[in-house]
């Protein structure tokens, strides 16, 4: 035991001493999780638009305020004249202009119908196309609540309700699958590393000549990481909790089990890798072109799996993050129960009992 | 104790251990002498368990190494040929944590090491990765002792260390032999060979020779000769034309020239140079060194291949 814990204590010297690995230990989650929180997000938040209403009446100023206080908009210009418009565009003062057409409220009370005309700059399409969804949706939901269930807006499409994202938001997106993505990184590709830079600077020799036992060796090398990455994974889910509103709707203490089993998991494959790969170069480019790149891409975290050609939907099925990732969605945003994930659930456990297989078979007592 | 009886070892069609037999006796300093490449690493490889051979036998106080692996692994102090600390942590933290491995304290073996561990205590706090190279090698010795050890290997320790460390390390393992530790050592150099009590000559994985360096030099079956002149390069061309002449090697600013045994005298070596016009050279009989023993044992070895 004495030596487990000496071990142990070794371990935690390396990852604080080493700058390159802190900063991949804690410097890149918590970067990823920016950059996919704020970076690349696609939502809509403090949108600069200009409002041009030619019926400045109640219900045209009751619209634009309901807009302007939904926090999704933000009033940058009121311009008086059509030809202002492209110059607000191409100075980027405005993203979208909100034109109320004269006489808005007495058409609506009278005719039924009345006309917005919305202009969006579709030099970002897909922004432009969000832009508008969102501005569309808030219209008719202000006309509902002013004239009950019967009333359409003419001109605008009704908005698809987003069934447990319903503002579409970005974060229940990727946290789930941010969990999965910072996970596989810090427990696989630092596992494989922190066993190989032992054989590549020699000192697994004299550890081998020691009287320390395999899989003393083995747990010395995973512990540390471990205890890493449940600190992390519990980090990304306090940051998605209080800093993007991702809640945990199902049990808290599934949702616990299920990342130590993944996490498990992932040290297994790196202690797969380390077994196979006899420097840091290789270590690292193979959890990071072997691992990552099929993580973030293939695993249904950016991309949709049902959207992938028939192949590489066929080939996510040996993606363990794909499974997990559809846990932790499940889990976190459905609110399901074991009932629901308990398939996922076991083909996680299987994957991770036979690396841990092949690695114990492969791990070497000697040098050759 | 130490006993090795036609151990093999190939790398795929390369042999690195060619069926030698050796015996190393308790309490013997023993040197493994070899050029790069000669077997040296292989062997002690195979004795810390570390290689499994390809035929063979070789035991440690009793224990067989392919068998009694674990046992072997806990009396044997072992020092690669690498230097094989952890760089990120402390002298201190280095010696801690072996001694730890080992299932002992610093402190219970302190008697030890002290010699060699009180030169780098100043420095204990200070991470191993930037020590000096003799600093690292005293370092990683104590480390390999501290589990006070039946027998030591060690691997070229004194490669790429300044002179002086390299002779005070030999120092410590004359004391540390003196303590009853079983020492196997390697090196390159041929300076060292007589420090040991017996040596092995190594050359591509066959042993040449085993006997104490004093046996070894004395029993030089030709004669030699220490050749001085201003003209290094252009006397040694004259002298491979003379009649039996086995070899000539430079030695720094000397020239050793093997002749068979009673063909010359240094009257005869020197009229041989002033009749090709080489003038001011002194030709003078010497005693045969550890390296003179190894070229001419290698130029055999090679003849016979």
């Amino acid at each position: 035991m004495n030596r487990f814990l000496a071990f142990l204590q070794k371990e935690f010297h390396h990852i604080f001493r080493d700058p390159r690995t802190l900063v991949i230990l804690f410097g890149i989650p918590i970067a990823q999780l920016l950059l996919f929180g704020f970076v690349l997000t696609n939502e809509v938040r403090n949108v600069k638009i200009g409002v041009v209403d030619h019926s400045k009446d109640y219900l045209s100023i009751r619209m634009t305020q309901r807009l302007l206080s939904s926090g999704f908009f933000q009033l940058a210009a009121t311009p008086s004249s059509e030809s202002e418009y492209e110059g607000l565009f191409r100075s980027g003062k405005v993203k979208e202009i909100i034109v109320f057409e004269p006489d808005f409220g007495r058409r609506i009370m009278k005719e039924g119908k009345a006309g917005i005309q919305l202009i969006a700059d579709a030099s970002e399409p897909n922004a432009a196309q969000l832009i508008v969804n969102y501005t569309t949706a808030i219209a008719n939901g202000f006309v509902k609540d002013e004239f009950g269930q019967n009333q359409k807006l003419p001109g605008v499409d009704i908005k698809v309700r987003m069934l447990f994202n319903e503002d579409m938001r970005d974060a229940y997106n990727f946290i789930p699958g941010l969990i999965a993505v910072i996970l596989m990184l810090i427990s696989a590709m630092m596992t494989a590393i922190t066993i190989t830079r032992e054989k590549e600077t020699g000192t697994m020799e004299i550890l081998l000549a020691s009287p320390l036992k395999p899989i003393q060796i083995i747990l010395g090398k995973v512990v540390p990481y471990m205890i890493l990455s449940i600190v992390n994974a519990l980090v990304v889910l306090l940051l998605g909790y209080f800093v993007f509103e991702v809640p945990v709707v199902g049990s808290l203490a599934l949702l616990l089990g299920e990342i130590l089993l993944f996490i498990f998991l992932a040290l297994s494959l790196g202690i797969l890798i380390s077994t196979f790969v006899d420097n840091q170069v290789t270590a690292l480019a193979m959890s990071g072109f072997v691992l990552m790149l099929p993580s973030i891409l293939l695993s249904g975290f950016i991309f949709p799996v049902k959207n992938m050609p028939v192949p590489l939907q066929i080939l996510s099925n040996v993606i363990p993050p794909r499974w997990f990732i559809e846990i932790n969605r499940t889990v976190m945003l459905k609110g399901g129960g074991l009932g629901a994930i308990w398939p996922n659930t076991l083909i996680l456990l299987g994957m991770s009992v036979l690396f841990i297989f092949i690695s114990i078979r492969k791990f070497k007592i000697r040098l050759q | 104790m130490i006993e090795v009886k036609d151990l093999h070892k190939q790398y795929g069609d390369i042999v690195a251990l060619d069926k030698i037999s050796l015996s190393v006796g308790k309490g013997e300093l023993f040197g493994l002498i070899g050029p790069d490449g000669a077997g040296k690493t292989s062997l002690m490889r195979i004795l810390m368990s570390l290689l499994l051979p390809n035929g063979g036998k070789a035991t440690m106080s009793g224990l067989d190494v392919v068998a009694d692996y674990k046992k072997i692994r806990l009396i044997t102090g072992y020092m690669p040929g690498r230097f094989s600390l952890y760089p990120d942590l402390t002298v201190e933290e280095n010696l801690k944590f072996f001694a730890t491995v080992f299932g002992t304290t610093i402190e219970e073996n302190y008697y030890l090491i002290k010699d060699i561990y009180q030169q780098i205590e100043p420095f204990k706090t200070r991470r191993a990765g930037k020590l000096s190279g003799g600093m690292k090698q005293k370092l990683a010795l104590s480390c390999a002792l501290i589990h006070k050890p039946e027998i030591l290997i060690l691997d070229e320790p004194t490669t790429g260390v300044d002179a002086v460390s390299r002779k005070e390390f030999w120092e410590m393992l004359k004391r540390l032999n003196n303590m009853g530790i079983t020492i196997l050592v390697s090196t390159p150099y041929m300076d060292e060979a007589s420090l040991c009590d017996r040596i092995a000559l190594i050359q591509q994985g066959s042993l040449m020779s085993v006997a104490t360096p004093k046996e070894m030099t004395g029993s030089f079956p030709e004669d030699l000769w220490a050749v001085r002149t201003r003209k290094i390069y252009d006397t040694s061309k004259f002298l491979e034309k003379l009649p039996s002449v086995i070899s000539v090697n430079s030695f720094g600013q000397v020239l050793h020239l093997v002749t068979q045994k009673g063909r010359h005298t240094s009257g005869s070596v020197q009229k041989f140079l002033s009749d090709q016009g080489e003038l001011e050279i002194s030709v003078t009989p010497m005693e045969a060194t550890i390296e003179d023993v190894f070229i001419l044992l290698m130029n055999h070895h090679n003849h016979r291949q």
